[in-house]
């Protein structure tokens, strides 16, 4: 069990420090920023993130002493009747894995996109946004350590929010670009809406939790932390926990990009490709893998839950793989990979190999955001190219393409090694370790969850395995297509490679890349040992000591590497050879993907992304947009406001005021009055008339009067 | 000696007459001698009734009322003198200033 840092020696409290680092280095950034250069800004960004990779380094020592891990409370959050909420950290070997990984691969992302963003905001005409872009990154990294190093379900959450803020924010970095001028807005809106979904369901997932839970708390009290979930979750009924677990893996699905809500990850490739580095690749995405080996207590009560996530993650591996096949874009070709690669890990942590999906989220951050930032300095390679192009009559004569030229579209590419040398061997060794060869980051960890598969769950094994060629080929096609061959265009033919600031961080990502494996050499087992002290059951009940103690298997390994070493050389026969048979082809007859002629119809489906977002436009967007019209225009404007609104309230206070005020007001009021008023001066007209001024008339009226009076008195008393 | 209603009967003459004249006639001097004559009808009255009952206050009552008259008259004929020299008329017809 955890122990309170209060009486432990270490590190420990210093874990407070990796959110605030961000935080103060965004605050520097927001008040002084406009003042100060490009290099502060990047510098002080750069630092945020290191000085808080530097905290998680000196926790992750802290913890070689205290393996066990612990809790430091630093806040009483929310504490409201039987629900006790606390701002606390918590250190284990798992978070500080997390921590690592995003303090780490962030640091090396936000380095790079000094020199990035620095161009970037150049090229689109707006170097103003170049402070914003930091800012928002440093509040990225702040939200994922919120996230990773939460000690319960409701802090989890809000760092799990940020980062959907951040992802948004980032994704609509040039929110007026993109398609029609707002192609980056609506990736954004999509990606944050996407996520609405899965955030429902987490949500449900805490309000079942919390009603189940707390009456079995100690003292009645709840507080969501994972500890005494894990405790009482033991004796709450197998239905809900399974309703629980069932919920939890929707939000994975939306945060994690998973079938079905997956759809968003592609389009958010809009944003700077750092970003698609940092959170679309390495951190953000693998949050929903995070949560679900962070959950594994809650998981491993209910089998059937397992098999769901197990399958969700098995067949988008599959499917993403596959479209990645056809995708001419380079970053939606990883963009799907990365979805495919996701997939991998979520079928991991769902068959309860919590430590090879986690060890595999940590090999694929290395190696995505390895490729990620290649791509983004091949793009800008070409666009220097682009740039060259427009500015030299000469060369600008020879360009062929009339109209936009898309600087990210594969089949602009080709020739680029000759040209940008780092970029071509890191980007080399990235896609070797995403195609599992030996003996790079992917290799060991793939083949680790391929093992585990191969004994826990045969139907998820094969999916992986053919995922797994399928990745291998679409990397082989991407190299090819990218840096072999001739230039098929002017602007690949003057591209130009990156500056170092870019360079150095692919180069320290790609040792990484290279070395990472090792990690959790098959022998040695340092990962597993070191994560085992946070996840206890590794699926030892269901895989028996085997599994455990190997995690590799040699024949699942050789028969992994083979196909992936096929799948290259189709790779290379169809990229290689086929393009140089099809030049000699008349340009009309050329398709511009070998493997069009040979699919057929198969290939447009797969290049249409299976037209999953056409039919969630029909089955979802469609009837929304016209629910929605239908509420406005109708429901909202002509019935509420045009019916209700106008004709009953307005037009009813309209017609009730007027009948107050005409017929009542002035009919009936005024009428009394003026009909008081006429009346008195009618009759004071006729009493004026009594006053004759004769003084006999008076006379004679005191004479009748006094006759009256005595007449009365005669009758009265006589 | 004369039983009382001759001398009742000849007060209600007199007081009818006075009355008629206050009502009927215009002129202010006319009307202040059938005032005079209505308040002397009442002094008979007065009288006659005290003789009847053979009690005194009727006589100390007439002589009040002979006061009252007397002081009436002063002013009354102050007012008829000054009406005269604004309006240059005694017709009491013809002050009617405060008609409404």
């Amino acid at each position: 069990m955890l122990f309170n840092a209060a009486n432990t020696g270490g590190f420990f409290y210093l874990v407070p420090f990796l959110v605030f680092f961000p935080v103060i280095g965004l605050l520097i950034n927001i008040t002084l920023g406009g003042r100060m250069g490009e290099k502060a800004i990047g510098a002080i960004a750069c630092l945020a993130s290191g000085l808080s990779f530097v905290i998680a380094v000196l926790l992750g020592l802290a913890l070689l002493g205290r393996p066990e891990g612990v809790v430091v409370p630093y806040l009483n959050w929310i504490t409201i009747g039987n629900l006790q909420l606390d701002w606390a950290f918590r250190v284990d070997t798992l978070s500080v894995t997390m921590m690592l990984v995003v303090g780490g691969v962030g640091t090396l992302i936000h380095i790079y996109a000094v020199g990035y963003m620095h161009e970037d905001v150049r090229h689109n005409d707006d170097p103003g946004r170049y402070r914003r872009f930091f800012v928002y990154f440093n509040l990225f990294i702040a939200a994922m350590m919120i996230l990773v190093s939460a000690n319960n379900y409701m802090m989890l959450f809000i760092g799990w929010e940020g980062v959907g803020l951040c992802s948004y924010l980032l994704i609509g970095f040039w929110y007026e670009k993109g398609k029609d001028g707002i192609g980056n807005a609506l990736a954004g809106n999509k990606a944050f809406i996407t996520n609405r979904i899965g955030d429902f369901g987490f949500l449900i997932a805490s309000f079942l939790m919390f009603k189940y839970f707390q009456p079995l708390a100690a003292n009645g009290v709840f507080s969501f932390d994972f500890d005494s979930v894990a405790t009482i979750a033991k004796q709450v009924p197998q239905g809900v926990i399974l309703a629980i677990t069932l919920f939890t893996l929707l939000g994975v699905t939306g945060k994690s990009a998973q079938l079905p809500l997956y759809v968003w990850l592609p389009d958010a490739m809009a944003g700077p490709t750092p970003v698609s580095a940092l959170i679309h690749a390495a951190t953000m995405v693998t949050a929903g893998v995070y949560l679900i080996a962070r959950s594994h207590a809650i998981y491993s009560l209910v089998p059937v839950a397992q098999n769901w996530v197990a399958i969700v993650g098995a067949v988008t591996a599959l499917f993403a793989a596959t479209i990645a096949v056809a995708q001419f874009d380079i970053k939606k070709v990883l963009a799907y990979s990365t979805i495919s690669q996701l997939g991998f890990m979520v079928a991991a942590v769902g068959m309860g190999a919590f430590v090879a999906g986690m060890f595999h989220l940590v090999m694929h951050a290395f190696f995505k955001a390895l490729l990620f930032l290649s791509s983004g300095s091949v793009i800008q390679g070409i666009e220097r190219g682009e740039h060259l192009v427009e500015h030299d009559p000469t060369l600008h004569k020879r360009m062929k393409h009339e109209g936009h030229f898309d600087p990210q579209d594969m089949r602009n590419m080709g020739g680029l090694r000759h040209k940008m040398k780092t970029t071509f061997w890191v980007y080399l060794v990235g896609a070797l370790a995403l195609a599992g060869i030996v003996p790079l980051a992917g290799f060991w960890s793939k083949d680790e969850i391929l093992a585990e598969a191969s004994t826990l769950n045969p139907a998820i094994y094969w999916l992986l395995i053919i995922a797994a060629f399928f990745t291998a080929f679409y990397m082989g096609r991407q190299i090819f297509m990218v840096f072999f061959g001739d230039p098929r265009s002017e602007p690949a033919a003057q591209a130009k490679e990156s500056p170092a600031v870019m360079t150095i961080p692919l180069i320290i990502l790609a040792l990484l890349s290279i070395v990472g494996g090792f990690l959790n050499f098959p022998t040695l087992h340092t990962f597993t040992t070191w994560l085992e002290h946070t996840i206890q059951v590794v699926a030892e009940g269901a895989t028996g000591g085997e599994a455990v103690a190997g995690g590799f298997n040699i024949v699942v390994a050789i028969l992994s590497t083979v196909l992936a070493l096929g799948a290259i050389t189709i790779a290379w026969y169809l990229y290689m050879r086929r393009s140089q048979d099809m030049l000699k082809l008349p340009l009309n007859k050329r398709a511009d993907d070998p493997l069009r002629p040979i699919l057929g119809p198969i290939f447009t489906l797969l290049e249409n992304k299976y037209w999953v977002d056409e039919l969630y436009g029909y089955l979802v967007i469609k009837p929304y947009q016209w629910l929605s019209k239908f509420l406005a225009e109708k429901v909202d404007w002509d019935f509420w406001h045009d019916f209700f609104h106008d004709t009953i309230l307005a037009g009813g206070f309209n017609g009730a005021t007027r009948l107050l005020s005409g017929p009542v007001d002035l009919g009936i009021i005024d009428g009394i009055a003026n009909f008081l008023g006429d009346g008195f001066k009618e009759l004071a007209a006729q009493m004026r008339k009594l006053q004759t001024g004769f003084v006999r008339n008076y006379a004679l009226s005191i004479f009748i009067g006094v006759v009256f009076i005595i007449g009365y008195l005669i009758i009265r008393l006589g | 000696m004369l039983p009382v209603y001759y001398y009742l009967g000849l007060a209600i003459i007199l007081f009818t007459i006075g009355a008629l004249g206050v009502l009927i006639r215009r002129n202010a001097i006319v009307i202040f001698m059938s005032v005079e004559l209505m308040l002397n009808a009442a002094n008979l009255a007065f009288v006659a009734y005290a003789r009847y009952w053979q009690s005194m206050n009727g006589q100390i009552f007439v002589f009040f009322i002979m006061t009252v008259a007397a002081a009436e008259v002063a002013i009354g004929l102050a007012l008829i003198v000054t009406i005269f020299r604004t309006k240059a008329s005694i017709d009491v017809d013809q002050i009617s200033t405060l008609k409404g």
